[in-house]
């Protein structure tokens, strides 16, 4: 699976149209416009890509838009939200200790261990 | 906290009980005295990270044995209120050297009286890291590198 992803997006061209979809979802045609490559093209590199399961492909009406596949993302998004939740919740407990003055200490008791 | 449309950014938020200027420089230039000191790419334990405080520095991670890792660049720094820096590490956690595939952690500092202030993290274009999610959740409880057992209830749950 990652080693059909990372095969279908070391072609430049590809990775731009796998870029501008991961951007925003867009029909062909759109992806097409930004760049200097024919709609056919971009319809077989977001095939590839779908195969890749890296973009889905969602129908609306007559019109085929494409959008990233955001089942990897969401695992990405869980691993952040947790280490940054974390780590913030670390930084107030570490700025506030420091910060609380302490009479009964000499000035440098910030810097023991 | 957040919201479904917005896949690629990860917000969070915290309120301490210290001035502005204070959240800052503590966050930036004291970053190893609160960053998780098993969250480093070493071969060796983490003995000091350095913030370099200046747009295009970096962040740097040091070694007991003086190996050093450069695992972010520095890419907004306005005292006391905004710092960005870039998460220059791929999904096989590895240093990525390329700027547009890192993704971007932006945090404002907001000062809410005196002694208050409200701190604010976005880590944006999460996408950038390509292809390779999947290997988030191999490295979970890997004996190497970053410790992430912590957080394999968060992932597990996705």
């Amino acid at each position: 699976m990652i080693a059909d992803a990372l095969a279908a997006l070391a072609d430049p061209t590809r990775r731009q149209v796998f870029e501008l979809v991961a951007e925003r979802p867009s029909p062909v045609g759109q992806v097409a416009d930004r760049l200097p490559v024919s709609r056919p093209a971009v319809s077989q590199h977001l095939r590839v890509l779908r195969q890749a399961g890296l973009v889905q492909e969602e129908r609306i009406g007559t019109r085929h838009v494409y959008r990233l596949d955001t089942a990897g993302l969401e695992i990405l998004r869980a691993y952040f939200e947790s280490f940054w939740e974390r780590s913030l919740a670390a930084f107030k407990g570490a700025v506030e200790q420091v910060n609380r003055p302490e009479p009964s200490d000499p000035p440098t008791a910030e810097e023991a261990p | 906290m957040t919201t479904g449309t917005d896949t690629t950014t990860v917000r969070r938020s915290v309120v301490v009980d210290v001035p502005v200027e204070r959240a800052f420089l503590f966050f930036t230039q004291d970053i190893g005295k609160w960053w998780d000191p098993n969250h480093h790419l070493l071969g060796e334990p983490l003995a000091e990270m350095v913030f370099e405080p200046r747009v295009g520095g970096s962040i740097i991670d040091r070694g007991v044995n003086g190996t050093e890792s450069r695992w972010s660049t520095v890419l907004a720094y306005d005292p006391p209120t905004h710092v960005a820096f870039s998460w220059s590490i791929n999904l096989q956690w590895q240093i990525e050297s390329d700027l547009t595939k890192a993704s971007e952690v932006h945090v404002t500092f907001t000062a809410q009286g005196e002694s208050r202030t409200l701190v604010e993290l976005e880590h944006r274009h999460l996408d950038r890291h390509g292809p390779g999610w999947e290997s988030m959740r191999d490295a979970v409880g890997a004996p190497n590198g970053w410790n992430l057992e912590p957080f394999a209830q968060a992932v597990i749950a996705v």
